[in-house]
Order: structure tokens, then sequence, then C-alpha cells
């Protein structure tokens, strides 16, 4: 499948996949409220994206370039230390896998930016000369002020020209701390949120800090995605619960809204507002408690997107699903087209999953059987420095 | 609309009836985001509001520059989150004295489009969004009643201004449902820096206080019984307050 070369190519498509009968149907983003019925909850990520790349030099003027593996803190704490990957000279015309690595560096040494932006470096991983820890010199607001001055949205190697910061937006965006759009809720624009609304379809909203997609260095990319951090308001809890009680689907417009979501309820048991941190990792023979369908974008099988879409349908299904989009001429990567996993069979209601709720029933699938639920997240740590 | 702890963005924040709205909109317990192009006036405004315990931050703002409104709606979002207030009120007359149609630069006419209705729009494009899918928030533009008479030499003003009038109405039409809801409000004549540049000889008796206009505006937006693409002046509201 080729890459969309950029945010304004063409209009997306929608490959609609039912889990259920297996069956496949192309439209348009504005055929959502068409595959959905009313009582269905829409749960999209209003993370918006900060300008992650900084392009730099260190004390002897060697170039780098500086990538923020996260974005502003959800509980707006002075935090000036970060998880960064570096990359040495050249720019995003590279691809990342054949970027040089930035010059030797060591705790101590510094990086500076415009903006009279400095960082110092904490701590260099003894797996990847890219992986380091890094305070910058500046804290609060007056570092954000910095760093969208100095920065740019992460760009990308298949893109035809370089990203603006809108152009890393999502129209519904409102809290930055993504450092890579969250891109499947692109085509949630206000008329499309007023669509749905229309067709007695509820929408929510949650944070979650989309982190590095990829920094093609094999060593950090196995350890992606990092944990992310993700806040989820009361309003949304109550939402989700209120559509499962009356039977409608949870619809997640992106893989950050799963992991929100399925990290909070196997964290804590029940779905509980708040911030939360999850280094949950889904893939197939996951079985999603709360999220019945997934808008997502289309992705290669290599990648972790690819396994969040096998938790929803069965992976051979979502094989067929991307043979079909080659075969139909769609794109992928973050500007291409989208997909949703959605069985038509409305579900019946189910039991509460509000930490007030008495006890926590065995969750039911269209057919009757019990969905297995797992047990434990995946473990993933955050690198050790 | 309450307005305490809520995040207020005012363009032009620097002076005149940006400035007035800021503390007015402060002393009401809103988060005050003050933008405009780097000054030590803009500073002052904030740190005024902050002396005397309101909650307010600068932030560098150049209208023409086609990112700055989105990181403007980003630096504003971290600093206090998302926008709940927007006012556009940065404006710019074009060179003064004013001159004819006939004899306005070209170039000048583009930079008041830019400044007075493409940079609104930009901002709005940042904002709305996260609007809607909150449910609510409020944009007013502030505009004049050259937007709709054909005054001598204030054409490419009143034109920008005029543009700007009908990108607001169409996006509160392309809005209604959301929740977002959207003002055009004209202030009428104030004692301003601005006006004493475009009427040298006015009467400063005549024009009204900045001061006073921007408690109008706030007991406009508290109410929000203003239908969503009204067009409000502000002598008529002084006769309800």
């Amino acid at each position: 499948m080729l890459p969309a070369h950029g945010p304004r190519d063409r209009a997306v498509r929608l490959l609609a996949i039912d889990p259920l009968d297996g069956s496949l149907s192309l439209g348009w983003p504005a055929d959502l409220p068409a595959l959905l019925a009313p009582g269905d909850l829409v749960v999209m990520n209003d993370a918006a994206t900060v300008p992650a790349s900084l392009m730099g030099r260190t004390t002897s003027g060697d170039p780098i370039e500086l990538r923020l593996t996260s974005g502003s803190s959800i509980t707006a704490d002075r935090t000036s230390s970060f998880l960064v990957v570096l990359f040495g000279a050249g720019d995003w015309r590279t691809p990342t896998e054949h970027r040089p690595p930035p010059p030797r560096l060591a705790p101590g040494d510094r990086l500076w930016f415009e903006a009279s932006l400095s960082a110092v470096v904490e701590a260099v991983d003894v797996r990847s000369p890219r992986l380091c820890e890094v305070r910058f010199e500046a804290v609060g607001a007056d570092l954000w002020r910095r760093i969208y001055r100095a920065g740019r949205p992460i760009q990308y190697a298949h893109l035809r020209s370089p990203l603006r910061l809108q152009d890393a937006q999502n129209p519904a965006a409102g809290r930055p701390v993504a450092v890579e759009a969250p891109s499947a809720g692109r085509f949630l624009h206000a008329a499309a949120l007023r669509g749905l609304s229309r067709a007695g379809i509820r929408v929510a909203s949650l944070t979650h800090a989309a982190g590095l997609s990829s920094t093609g260095d094999p060593v950090i990319d196995a350890l992606l995605p990092l944990p992310e951090v993700y806040d989820l308001p009361e309003a949304t809890v109550a939402a989700i619960d209120g559509a499962r009680q009356r039977g409608g689907r949870i619809v997640a417009i992106g893989t950050t809204v799963v992991r929100a979501l399925e990290g909070n309820l196997l964290e804590h048991g029940a779905l509980r507002p708040g911030p939360g941190v999850t280094d949950l990792r889904i893939g197939p023979g996951y079985a999603p408690r709360i999220a019945d369908a997934l808008v997502s974008g289309l992705h290669a099988r290599a990648e972790s997107h690819f396994d969040v879409m096998s938790a929803f349908a069965p992976p051979s299904l979502c094989d067929e699903a991307l043979d079909v989009a080659e075969r139909e001429g769609l794109q992928n990567h973050e500007f291409g087209d989208l997909c949703i996993v959605v069985p038509r069979a409305p579900s019946r209601a189910r039991p509460s999953l509000l930490p007030a709720s008495p006890r926590l029933r065995p969750i039911r699938h269209g057919n009757g059987a019990a969905r297995q639920i797992p047990t434990g997240a995946s473990g993933v740590a955050i690198p050790s420095l | 609309m309450k307005l305490e702890d809520r995040t207020v963005l005012i363009t032009g924040g620097s002076r005149g009836l940006g400035a007035a709205m800021a503390r007015r909109f402060a002393s009401l317990g809103a988060k005050i985001a003050i933008a405009a192009r780097a000054s030590h006036s803009l500073e002052e405004v904030a740190a005024s509001i902050r002396g005397v315990g309101g909650r307010a931050q600068a932030f560098t703002y150049d209208a023409v520059d086609p990112d700055g409104g989105h990181r403007l709606a980003g630096e504003v979002a971290v600093t206090f989150g998302p926008v709940d207030l927007l006012i556009h009120n940065a404006s710019t007359l074009g060179p003064v004295p004013l001159v004819p149609m006939l004899e306005t630069d070209a170039s000048d006419f583009e930079r008041a489009l830019r400044v007075n209705a493409i940079a609104p729009l930009r901002l709005t494009q940042a904002v709305a969004g996260s609007m809607a899918l909150r449910g609510g928030g409020t944009i007013v533009a502030i505009s004049s009643d050259a937007a709709h008479a054909a005054y001598p030499t204030w054409g490419a003003y009143g034109a920008s201004k005029a543009a700007l009038e009908l990108c607001m109405r169409t996006l509160a039409v392309e809005l209604e449902g959301t929740g977002v809801r959207i003002l055009i409000v004209d202030p009428g004549e104030m004692d301003t820096q601005m006006h004493a540049e475009a009427v040298p000889d006015a009467h400063r008796g005549d024009l009204a206080d900045p001061g006073d206009v921007a408690a109008a505006i706030a007991r406009l937006v508290a109410a929000g019984s203003t239908p969503n693409g009204a067009r409000v002046e502000v002598s008529g509201l002084r006769e309800v307050a």
C-alpha cells in the first residue's frame, strides 16, 4: 500500500470491516453515522500535537535533531526533564532508518536550539546512543513558549513538503500533550460531530498523550509504544457506562483511546476517572472489554496499530481487509485512509463498569459466548537509563 | 457563560479595549491570555493583572504569521487549558492618516485583510473544534460600523471588517448546534490610541471609555442569552445595563 503524501492530497476513504460476518465495505468518513446506531458512543482523543522536533547543535557545533517522546504533562506539573530520541546530521527528507546517530554524548553535555532554548544531557541509554534523558534549561510556560518557537511537528520522509503545526492537529484537538497526532480523529471536525449528534450518537473524549510511532532505530522501536499518560474525564466514564447500559456500542477513535480505556480498566478493575499511565500493548487474542469498535488508520502488518486492529477482528480478516485496501488504491500512514472495525449487530445492554457497581460480571459478546478477560498488562518497562 | 476559571484569549491585549477586557475578565476570575506583538505594554498589562491577584499571561503573537494562530492556541492551552472564550480584538487601520480607496496601496489593503479577517479565521480554526467537542465556547469578533457603511478613507479597514463579519456569520451557521456561540460586537467610538490615530480631531468627551465597553462585553458574554451569530452594538448594551 502506498503512503499518503500530504494532509490535503485527496478525500479520505473509510473501509468498514464487520468482524461478525466478515463483510467489508468502502465508503467515506461521513458514512460513520450510518454505520452506527442511536445510543452508540464515540470516544475520541482530544490531544493536540506539540512541535516535538527541535533542530539544534551540540557545543562543538555538530547538528542534531531532538524528538520529544512525550508532550506537555497532563497534570500541569513543571517538568523540564524529558526522554528524547536524538538524530545526527540530516533532516526529515531522509527516512529515519538511514539517519546517522548523534555525535557521542555524555551526561553534562549541552544542546543548543533556537529561541534561546538549551538542554543538558542527563543520561544516555546503554542500549542506544539515540535514546537520552535531557533537562531543558527552562521550565513551565516559559519552556513551552520556547519549544513552540524552536520546534516544529515531527516530520515524515514520505511526505512531499514539511508539515506545519496546523497540519499535525486534529480539528477537535485542544490539549497539547501528544508528540504525534492521534490521526484517526482527523475527520472529526465540528460538522462531523454535529452529524453524529443529530443521528443520536453521543461523543465523549479523553486525553491520551500519543507518543512516538517509530524512530528507525530497531532497539528503540522494539520498546514502542512507551508508557503513555492519559486523562479520563468523569463525564466520559459516565457516558460509557450509560451507553453500555442502553446497549449502545463504544466506538474508539484511534488506538490511543483503546489503550487508555483498557489500560485504566486493567489497572483499577473498573473504569476510574482521572489521570493515569498505561504500558498496555494490545494485539491478537486481546479481547477489549470497553471498546466494541475501532476507527483507525490503515497500517502495515508489522505495525503496532495493526496489532490493535487484530484485537477487534480475526487477524485473517484484517489481512484480507489490507489486501482489499491495496486493490482499491487506498493509502496508509498519518494522512491516509481510515478503517472502522464495527460489528453490525447492536450489542445488548451490559452491566455497569463504574467503580460503584456492586460487582463486575463477565461481558457477553453478540453470539452469547463469554469473551476472554485479560489478566494483566504486558509490562513494557520505561527504558532504564 | 460562567467566567470563573475559564481560559480567555484576547488578541491585541496590550492597550485600549483589549487591555480593558483583560482586566475586566480577570476580575471575574478568568485566566487571561493576552496576545500581541512583543512589547513592554503587553507584559505590563499581564503584570498589572497579576499584581492585583488575577491570573494573566502575555503571549507574543504576530497576526500575519501563517503558523501564529495554531502556535498561540497551543501555548495558551499548555499554560491555562483549552480556550473557552476567544476575543478577536487585534486589528489594524493600515497607514494613517487614512487615504481614499483610489489612493490605497493594494499591499496595505492585503495587510488589513490578513490582520483583520484571515488571522481571526486561522485562530478560530485552531480553537473552535475543541470547543465543539467540549460542547461549548464563545467567540467574540470586535468589529466596526465601517463594516457596513461607506465612510470616505475607511475603505480598506471597512472592507476587511466586512470580510471578518461574514466569516464569523458563516462560522456561526456552520457551528449551530455544537454549543459554540459566535458574537459580533460593534464597540462604537472609544477613547483609544487607535481612534486618535484615525480621527485626530475627535472630541474625547464624545468617546466611550474602553473600560465601560469592556464591562458591557463581559455582561453580554456572561449572560449567554445573545443568539449565536448575532451582531451587537455596545451603545445598545449600555442602555440595557
